[in-house]
């Protein structure tokens, strides 16, 4: 029996008002690939994936996870489901320290969220550490989230989003506004991680040297489509990608 | 027809007065994101001050319309005092800290009213040359109301104007949408602030000195007018200048025929309905834009200073031993006093839950602890239960109410949440103020005192101790909770919470049934204290104390709540003693507090208490 | 490893900046506790009224009286040997602060009784703080039937003529006149509601003809008050009965005036010729109305010329309702604690009931039975005098409280039915 994709999209729209952000993609991810999405601002590669994880409901399409459909539910259903993501503008809950932002997290996993009387300060400590740990966080787990550095702060988003052992997990530029050494020792960190879970990773991102260090599969979208999808190779070759990309690409 | 014809234009001539105030409320909120609740003290003051100029002014006729066109500068110059003064200071304080400070404002401009002008109602001038009525199809309409009629869309199109073909209006407006790029665009952000200010304060200003010939001055004009604005505002949506527009006409209207067919017991809420209404079906008014998603709590949250300042036990045994001590020691009354600060403690501290752990603005948070005082005395005089029994079960009479209203409010946020609490209070307060028959009435219920073997005021102190002390230890507990984490990071983040599995809405709704229940302990409490409940626990003015004891204490200290109940408490007790003037002196001490502790005092303690932390290493 | 970060905090002290913060506060409110009690001590009399909030315009010219009453009383040399001292508290307009005043006097300042209040939710506040706690409550102006009547009790005692009694007085004078259709308008509370009630019922017991039109409660003190003409108006009642209160009234006048109602309609109003509501309207008071008020220029009685003269030398103004109210409140309990020979509460109550206290309009005496005083009011017709620059009440008598009062029987129905 061979198995479907992990995560299937099809025709998938959305608009804002009279601007088609989404229109008509279609895509399937096979477990465990690293995919990147590129292509350029307000090519539509944020919303594509809020319509993936449900932060935006579609107008139109299925998106389908392990064959079951996705599309229409709320975003922490879909978590539950095991799709877990970070976002563009780094997203951590600044007044916690950054042990308690996994920790809230893995409560949440384990769905403790609503348990009214217990102590949070031990529960779910060690495995918070552990997620701290692979991030390369430890040593910052007291510290209060608000006053870490913009690149611990992506990479603890990286371990708040590995919380629910994920098996797909989606990146919205994860290296987004780092220096470049730092770009490319944070996604090697995360495919790193994934691989040793066997986790299923789409991206999108701006730098294309992270791009082409991390990524199996590349997936090209420009104005709402999927112009291109392929190997980095064939991707870097496609005559209307090098267009779109003024031939800046290499 | 005549009826209706005539009946619209009174409809109307009304909702221009509430359109000018509100449109000034409007663009002050817009702009600063301040919730002004000075705003209708602006609105008596011009109203006061120009019957006085149109009497002192030696104009002959012309004094009255001089007295129309002078108050109202002299109210915006004020206004812009108080900005540049005051409220610049604290604009980098979370945004609830201006809030208290606006209603510092507010008892002062009221006692200061009192002050020059005396208490007694008072009577404005007639405007020469409209005073009389003109005959429409048959009935005698006033000539004044017909010229306030063409003045309000005159003024309406001047706002238009200013809005939208000057380069100042399109800053504002900008500014409205999005204050980061204003900043950004390098304007100076701070007198545009002061402008929008003084603009929004003279309108309302406008409004008062045009009142001025229609009703009677009193001293509660302030209170009077504020809320109705509110209404309007929201309705409209906050920000929009023409939303205001749009929802004055609809009050003005809707009040005009609620006057023809409401049955009574529907005429004091029906505003609130309605505003509830426009709200659950369009969670940001008729006009208004969403909020951004980050934007009320992540701002303050990000200026916050202070750890989390958690005394050894010692020292909470020290004060629990001194609580326990204290009725020995102290006379009957302020056994009471602590009992009142026991019962405030708990409905502060339930609110503290909601604004500071859970980031979700109460303006109505008083329905909860006067649902709790109702419950007591109903269940303990309508359905005969003994003291002890509707006592523990008030609470629950609360917690079911907060569930019920809070499942529409946990859909909202920021300012439009904390509007459809206001509006759900005010609908409560309505139905306990109009059902006579099982609630009293406005004579609320009396004869709720403690059962005899509790009646003891040392006695009762301590049941109202136990009540306090439990509830606030769950209170915190449930903060500590991997619940109260959660919550926390709702606050925080709503998004990442949601992308962590979160249901942030129903999770808000427990909050919101834990905050009510504990609320509603306090107004057992309370009722029991005082022997009777009343309609006016569910007031307004209730929530606003409420609001302010938590700011008082530091809206992210937990042990904030119950020392801003005891400070607010004993200030106003100390100063009631001594003064008829005790809105301006407490209203002085609060300018002082938020201006010298604008993260409450307990958060100031924290902060301090943190830094020495940092300086020893 | 240790971090320079504030994390939580999980021992140590409290910090010490703290006790400055709230060293100050803690050190006023001992400042406050009073001491203890030494060697003739004056009487002290707990007073509790609103002088802020809703009824804020009543109560000045009240308290001025009061004190007047004071210091006449101590210039004589006081009662029993001891001064008397009135402890004034502003209860805001808010029952719950009425009480928590009433337990500061009571309990911390020791008075001897509690005086006062205005809004009749306060006085039944009051009232049911004294009952619970067996202090006397002398209530002055709260006009709720249900203070001495369905929820009397022995510790409470109100000296003036409730809605019951004036909606009677106007009831007797309104039969005698021939209008059939009759409307009524006043506001969304007990005291607008019971005042029309037992007007009401007195008319139709006296002229079973006559017929409602048309009901208007507006809320109270946010009246619009345009829409509510037209729509009194579009009814055509002969006659409007007027229960509106203070600033709404006010307001109502003003509209009613330009909007021609006064002239279309005969008006009845409950107390609206006292002075309170008469002066603030000045010359656009509406002429030719009848109401319950206080023509206290008129009134020739020496003694009450005498208690005008004193109190406009006093208060620098002229006197209201409320003031004649508050002096006869006061002379009530000093006449009280003078026969009781004691502040002891059981003697006083004792003293007052059937006490009869001379005033300055004549003798008035409280009711053993129910605790009310047989203070009347007066009834006439609201006219201009320019002279005076505002309105006044011609064709007045003054109607005294045995005229209109129920009889004990009936007393003690209401109270068993109120059981």
């Amino acid at each position: 029996m061979v198995e479907g994709p992990l995560l299937e999209v099809r025709d998938v729209w959305k608009a804002f008002g009279g601007v088609q952000a989404v229109a008509g993609v279609s895509l399937r991810l096979p477990r465990g690939e690293v995919r990147a999405l590129i292509g350029p601002n307000g090519a539509g590669k944020t919303t594509l994936l809020n319509l993936l994880t449900g932060q935006l409901a579609c107008d139109g399409g299925v998106v389908l996870f392990k064959g079951d459909r996705i599309s229409g539910l709320p975003p922490e259903r879909i978590w539950r489901r095991g799709i877990s993501r970070t976002f563009q503008i780094t997203a951590t809950f600044a007044s916690l320290t950054v042990l308690e932002n996994v920790q809230v997290a893995i409560l949440s996993h384990q769905g403790r969220s609503r348990d009214l009387l217990s102590r949070t300060g031990r529960l779910a400590r060690e495995a918070a550490l552990d997620f701290l740990k692979r991030v390369g966080l430890q040593d910052q787990a007291e510290k209060m989230c608000a006053t870490l550095s913009f690149g611990d702060l992506k990479r603890l988003e990286l371990a708040i989003a590995l919380a629910n052992e994920p098996e797909l997990l989606v990146l919205d530029e994860p290296t987004a506004g780092m220096a470049p050494q730092e770009r490319l020792d944070l996604m090697a960190l995360a495919v790193q991680i994934v691989r040793d879970r066997a986790v299923t990773v789409l991206f999108t991102e701006h730098d294309m040297d992270v791009v082409f260090a991390a990524a199996e599969r590349i997936m090209v979208m420009h104005q709402g489509r999927v112009i291109a999808e392929g190997t980095p190779q064939s991707v870097r070759e496609d005559p209307q990608v090098q267009a779109i990309y003024l031939g800046g690409l290499c | 027809m005549a009826l209706f014809i005539v009946q619209l234009l009174t409809g109307l001539a009304n909702a221009m007065f509430l359109f000018l105030v509100a449109s000034g409320l409007s663009l002050i909120f817009g702009v600063t994101r301040i919730v002004n609740f000075a705003h209708g003290s602006f609105y008596m003051l011009a109203a006061y001050l120009a019957s006085s100029l149109a009497a002192a002014l030696p104009l002959g006729p012309a004094s009255f319309y001089a007295a129309v066109v002078l108050a109202p500068l002299g109210v915006a110059l004020l206004g812009g005092l108080i900005e540049v003064c005051l409220l610049r200071r604290i604009y980098r304080a979370p945004e609830l800290y201006q809030v208290l400070l606006t209603f510092a404002v507010v008892l002062v401009i009221g006692d200061a009213v009192k002050f020059f002008w005396g208490t007694e109602n008072r009577t404005g001038p007639s405007p020469p040359g409209l005073s009389g009525s003109v005959p429409i199809l048959g009935q005698l309409f006033p000539t004044y109301d017909l010229a306030i009629l063409l003045l309000g869309p005159l003024l309406a199109l001047g706002l238009w104007w200013v809005l939208h073909r000057t380069r100042w209006g399109i800053l504002i407006r900008a500014a409205t949408s999005d204050r980061e790029m204003v900043g950004a665009l390098g304007v100076n952000q701070a007198w545009l602030f002061t402008g929008v200010f003084v603009l929004g304060t003279w309108l309302a200003g406008l409004a008062g000195a045009l009142q001025m010939p229609r009703v009677a001055l009193t001293t509660v004009m302030d209170s009077t007018v504020i809320v109705e604005t509110f209404v309007v505002v929201v309705i409209g949506g906050m920000g929009s200048a023409f939303g205001a527009l749009l929802g004055a006409v609809l009050i003005g209207v809707l009040q005009a025929f609620g006057i023809l067919w409401l049955p009574r017991e529907f005429q004091l809420a029906i505003i609130f309905i309605l505003m509830a209404a426009v709200l659950i079906l369009r969670p940001w008014g008729l006009l208004g834009r969403p909020e951004t998603e980050s934007g009320t709590a992540g701002e303050a949250l990000r200026r916050e200073v202070g750890g989390r300042l958690r005394p050894p036990r010692w020292v909470w045994a020290g004060i629990l031993l001194a609580l326990m001590v204290l009725p020995s020691l102290l006379p009957t009354f302020y056994v009471w006093v602590l009992v009142e600060i026991l019962a405030f403690a708990l409905f502060a501290g339930s609110l503290q839950l909601l604004v500071g752990t859970g980031g979700m603005l109460s303006f109505g948070h008083a329905a909860y602890f006067g649902l709790g005082a109702y419950g007591a005395a109903l269940l303990m005089k309508q359905a005969a239960l003994p003291m002890p029994v509707a006592f523990l079960l008030a609470p629950l009479v609360a917690a079911a109410a907060a569930l019920f209203f809070g499942a529409f409010c946990v859909r909202l946020s920021g300012v439009y949440f904390a509007m459809l609490t206001l509006a759900f209070a005010q609908i409560a307060f309505a139905v306990v103020h109009q059902w006579y028959d099982f609630t009293g009435g406005d004579n609320g219920i009396l004869g709720v005192w403690p059962a005899a073997s509790l009646a003891a005021p040392v006695r009762y102190y301590y049941l109202a101790l136990l009540a306090a002390v439990c509830g606030l230890s769950a209170l915190w507990r449930v903060t500590g909770s991997p619940f109260g984490y959660t919550l926390r990071a709702a606050r925080d983040h709503p998004r990442r919470c949601q992308a962590v599995g979160v249901n942030v809405r129903s999770h808000r709704l427990l909050a919101f049934g834990v905050a009510g229940f504990f609320a509603g302990l306090g107004g057992a409490v309370f009722a029991f204290a005082k022997g009777s409940v009343f309609p006016d626990y569910l007031s307004m003015p209730m929530s606003v104390q409420s609001l302010v004891m938590v700011l008082l204490g530091g809206i992210h200290a937990l042990a904030g709540a119950p020392v801003g109940a005891a400070v607010y408490k004993l200030l106003d007790i100390v100063i009631t003693k001594y003064t008829g003037y005790w809105q301006a002196v407490l209203g002085g001490i609060l300018v002082f507090l938020v201006v010298a502790f604008p993260h409450g005092l307990v958060g100031f303690v924290q902060a301090r208490w943190a830094r020495m932390r940092a300086s020893l290493g | 490893m240790r971090h320079p970060l504030p994390r939580p905090i999980r021992s140590g002290k409290l910090a010490l900046a703290s006790w400055p913060v709230f060293g100050g506060l803690v050190v006023a409110f001992l400042l406050v506790i009073p001491s203890g009690a030494g060697a003739q001590q004056p009487i002290r009399i707990g007073e509790v009224n609103s002088y802020t909030g809703i009824a804020a315009g009543f109560t000045l010219p009240y308290r001025q009286a009061v004190e007047m009453a004071v210091e006449e009383i101590n210039a004589g040399g006081g009662l029993l040997g001891r001064r008397v001292e009135v402890l004034f508290r502003d209860d805001k307009g808010n029952p719950a602060e009425a009480i928590t005043h009433a337990q500061e006097l009571v309990f911390g300042e020791k008075v001897a009784l509690l005086a006062g209040t205005f809004l009749s939710n306060v006085g039944l506040a009051v009232s049911d703080f004294a009952r619970q706690n067996k202090v006397l409550f002398v209530a002055a102006e709260p006009l709720t039937e249900a203070l001495t009547w369905s929820r009397g009790h022995r510790y409470a005692f109100r000296v003036r003529p409730n809605t019951h009694s004036q909606g009677r007085m106007l009831a007797e004078r309104a039969a005698k006149l021939p209008y059939k259709r009759w409307a009524v308008i006043g506001p969304n509370y007990e005291y607008g509601r019971r005042a029309w009630e037992t007007f009401w019922a007195r008319l139709k017991e006296l002229k079973p003809d006559v017929q409602l039109v048309g009901e208007h409660w507006p809320t109270l003190g946010k009246i619009e008050p345009g829409g509510y003409i037209t729509a009194l108006l579009s009814q055509q009642p002969q006659a409007v009965y007027v229960s509106l209160f203070g600033s709404d009234w006010i307001a109502f006048a003003r509209e009613a005036s330009k909007r021609g109602l006064f002239q279309k309609a005969f008006f009845v109003g409950i107390l609206l010729g006292e002075p309170e509501y008469m002066e603030p309207l000045k010359l656009e008071a509406p002429e030719g109305m009848l109401v319950t008020g206080y023509p206290w220029y008129d009134i020739q009685a020496p003694a009450h010329k005498d208690f005008v003269a004193k109190f406009q030398k006093r208060a620098d103004r002229t006197p209201v309702v409320g003031s004649l109210v508050g002096y006869l409140t006061f002379q009530s309990i000093f006449e009280a604690i003078r026969k009781a020979g004691s502040t002891d509460t059981e003697k006083m109550v004792a003293a007052l009931e059937g006490l009869k206290v001379e005033t300055p309009i004549g003798p008035i005496s409280f009711r053993p039975f129910d605790h009310q005083s047989t203070m009347g009011a007066w009834v006439g017709t609201t006219k201009l005098d320019a002279r005076r620059g505002g309105g006044i009440m011609v064709n007045w008598e003054y109607v005294p409280g045995e005229k209109v009062l129920p009889s004990e029987a009936e007393v003690r129905k209401m109270r068993e039915a109120a059981q």
